[in-house]
């Protein structure tokens, strides 16, 4: 679950990383009034999407007086921001964060993330911040210093000082610099982040560090133990479809291409959709039923795929292991009468009570073309689209 | 023979009286050998019943005592999972395996860096397999965790995968064409967890009776990589190799909470390229993994 710089802040000044003071707007009166409140001659207006680059997509923009702010604040919210990571229609700004300038001497980088090689929590920190990481680890990875935390010891003053030096941090600011890095350790830590990242943190002319801009991440299996982070939810900044599917506890996720597929298990959605390619075609969607496939589930799923006007044709691909083939079968009959599917559908099933499954199917009346294995399967439905 | 697990194999169930921890208990008892291998149940409320014929325990530890049981397997829920991980390995077991989906990360970091720190300190090593996975089979033997029995065969390939049904599916494959197998092991979907690839392709290496090996990875992380740097050096057995996830979307989770593209080297079309490169044979099809086996015997 991601969420917004301004609820990133909030979080890390709750554990002690100081921030630039801002105030989040939901108007333009809020903002101009944000801005009278923080008072001072100089005022950063930020665009607060869930997507990077915001500030190359005209989303931040620097205010000296209120009228600017005001100007400001109404030309950004209602945007459609279009950044590297919102894809070409961009996300429409719905909230802005006003915050108080800062003087900035120098940019850093730091993040904390979990390592799966070394199963240690890795904190990242690079002298070239306010940059895309990913841009810096492939030119200069060099400047990019790593340490790996051991959860059961923690953050170690060494390797707090190591990455503090690293970066080039002036020796005055060095104990600030540590302050900071074991804060977002703890921060990460605590709140079950699954990234958290200071892009810039900020020596300033009088060598305060502060965190200039940040992003979060959580781990959604461990949402359960935190409300507080639950409450930072943007249903705005979500797909919709993917919210209405993790209702009926489906993995789905949109995509680009005109054939739906539905089938249990992750790794066989995937396999299912990179089929459906090799044969010539794009999948419309990721989707995992899971283990318990009832005929409410495939139902909701078979709607959820629909909603997407791309979708020219349906593929159903399942192992039944534990759950049973005649299960599924029933479960799309009921589902494709239900929809009135009008596009075609391929049905490939495996396992158990196969031979039951596949006479149901043939029996319901319904057009739908059976098929043994995924290539086949993906050869049928790629023929029925074209 | 088989790998870390045969007909004579003794285990616990951690969350046996759970609703899905008794489905699959009575399941895996009545596989070929179970009923001689599950020996055990835990939970400390209900001590002294039975269930299934099988005797519950308190703890892990009175239940390995009482039967010398040396495996579990876990379906503890996400909250008390990674506990239930450390009380397997607390109780000196060979091998802890975690069917459970959805422990959170830091549980597992926690979990991991504890047994590790057990290792260090001269304890005994406790092989974890999972979480999040459909458990390991030795066909005709035991099967311990969630897996279709039937379309198992006994044989003498090996198959290891991160994904359940993809798993399923290459056994499938496999038997139809009337290979069987040594054994299947599933090494879950988790970003952080016990066995790797890697190390289910040492056993396999080392099992006289597995002749070949089907590897299936998928998106996210370095641990196919990695197994197939070993094989290139280490491997006296044809592998053939497959990466679901060529057209899954960087950044997105896709469906497994370590299927996730976050760099430019964990890509499926990367991974695939290594694996060429260090001798897999590779496919891009799934539905040709056990033919393209076959044409390597």
């Amino acid at each position: 679950m991601k969420i917004h710089e301004y609820q990133a802040k909030e979080l890390l000044r709750k554990y002690g990383v100081v921030t630039p003071r801002g105030i989040p707007s939901f108007s333009v009166d809020e903002a101009v009034k944000a801005a009278e409140q923080l008072g001072g001659k100089i005022w950063v207006v930020k665009a607060q999407i869930h997507a990077g680059g915001r500030g190359k997509g005209g989303g931040v923009k620097l205010a000296r007086s209120l009228d600017e702010v005001r100007k400001l604040a109404g030309e950004i919210l209602g945007m459609q921001l279009v950044t590297h990571q919102t894809g070409p229609e961009g996300q429409k700004v719905r909230r802005l964060l006003i915050e108080e300038g800062a003087d900035i001497k120098k940019e850093y980088y730091v993040a904390a993330l979990t390592d799966r090689a070394t199963q240690k929590v890795a904190i990242m920190a690079s002298s070239e911040g306010g940059m895309d990481i990913e841009e810096v680890a492939h030119n200069t990875p060099e400047k990019i210093i790593k340490v790996f935390v051991d959860p059961l010891v923690g953050l170690t003053d060494a390797q707090a000082t190591e990455l503090a030096k690293g970066i080039g941090v002036p020796e005055a600011s060095i104990p600030q610099a540590i302050d900071a890095f074991k804060k977002l350790y703890t921060c990460y830590m605590e709140t079950d982040a699954s990234l958290a990242e200071i892009n810039p943190l900020i020596l300033e002319g009088n060598g305060n560090i502060k965190a200039l801009d940040a992003k979060f991440n959580f781990d959604s299996n461990a949402l359960f133990r935190h409300p507080e982070i639950v409450e930072f939810r943007d249903l705005d900044e979500e797909d919709a479809d993917e919210i209405e599917a993790s209702k009926f506890d489906l993995a789905y996720i949109s995509l680009d291409g005109n054939i739906g597929c539905l089938v249990n298990g992750a790794g066989l959605a995937m396999a299912t959709m990179d089929t459906i390619k090799l044969f010539g075609a794009e999948p419309a969607n990721f989707l995992d039923v899971g283990g318990g496939a009832t005929t409410e589930k495939v139902t909701e799923a078979f709607k959820i795929m629909l909603k997407n006007p791309k979708v020219k044709g349906i593929l159903v691909n399942i192992f039944g292991g534990i759950m049973r083939c005649d299960t599924i079968a029933t479960g799309v009959v009921a589902a494709a009468r239900e929809v009135h599917l009008s596009v075609p559908l391929v049905v490939r099933m495996k396992g158990t009570n196969e031979d039951l499954g596949k006479k149901i199917l043939a029996e319901s009346g319904l057009p739908i073309i059976a098929a043994d294995t995924m290539a086949e399967a993906a050869t049928k439905i790629v023929a029925a689209v074209k | 023979m088989s790998i870390l697990i045969n007909k004579d194999t003794k285990v616990i169930t951690q969350g046996i009286t759970g609703k899905t921890g008794q489905f699959h208990t009575e399941k895996c008892i009545e596989y070929a050998n179970g009923k001689n291998c599950f020996v055990a149940g835990v939970n400390p409320k209900k001590a002294g019943e039975k269930i299934f014929d099988v005797p519950i325990y308190a703890s892990v530890k009175d239940a390995r005592q009482a039967t010398g049981a040396t495996v579990s397997v876990i379906y503890v829920p996400p909250a008390g999972a990674a506990d239930a991980i450390w009380e397997a390995v607390e109780a000196d077991l060979d091998l802890a395996i975690c069917i459970t989906e959805g422990i959170p990360v830091r549980d597992m970091l926690v979990v991991r860096n504890k047994m590790k720190a057990k290792e260090a300190a001269g304890g005994k090593k406790t092989l974890l397999l999972g979480p999040n996975c459909p458990g390991l089979i030795t066909p005709d033997e035991i099967k311990i965790g969630i897996m279709p029995g039937h379309i198992h065969r006994k044989g003498r390939i090996g198959v290891v995968s991160r994904s359940g049904t993809l798993t399923y599916e290459a056994v499938a494959q496999l038997t139809e064409l009337g290979l069987g197998q040594s054994s299947a092991v599933g090494i879950g979907g988790d970003p952080i967890n016990g066995l790797k690839h890697i190390d289910v392709m040492q056993a396999f290496n080392d099992d006289p009776d597995t002749d070949a090996v089907i590897m299936i990875g998928e998106i996210g992380g370095p641990d196919e990589a990695e197994a197939a740097q070993w094989c290139k050096a280490n491997m006296k057995k044809p592998v053939v190799g497959f990466i679901a996830g060529v057209t899954a979307p960087a950044g997105k989770r896709m469906g497994h909470a370590g299927a996730l593209i976050s760099g430019g080297a964990d890509t499926a079309d990367s991974k695939l390229a290594i694996m060429e490169d260090c001798g897999f044979k590779v496919t891009r099809n799934p539905s040709e993994m056990g033919k393209l086996l076959k044409s390597l015997l």
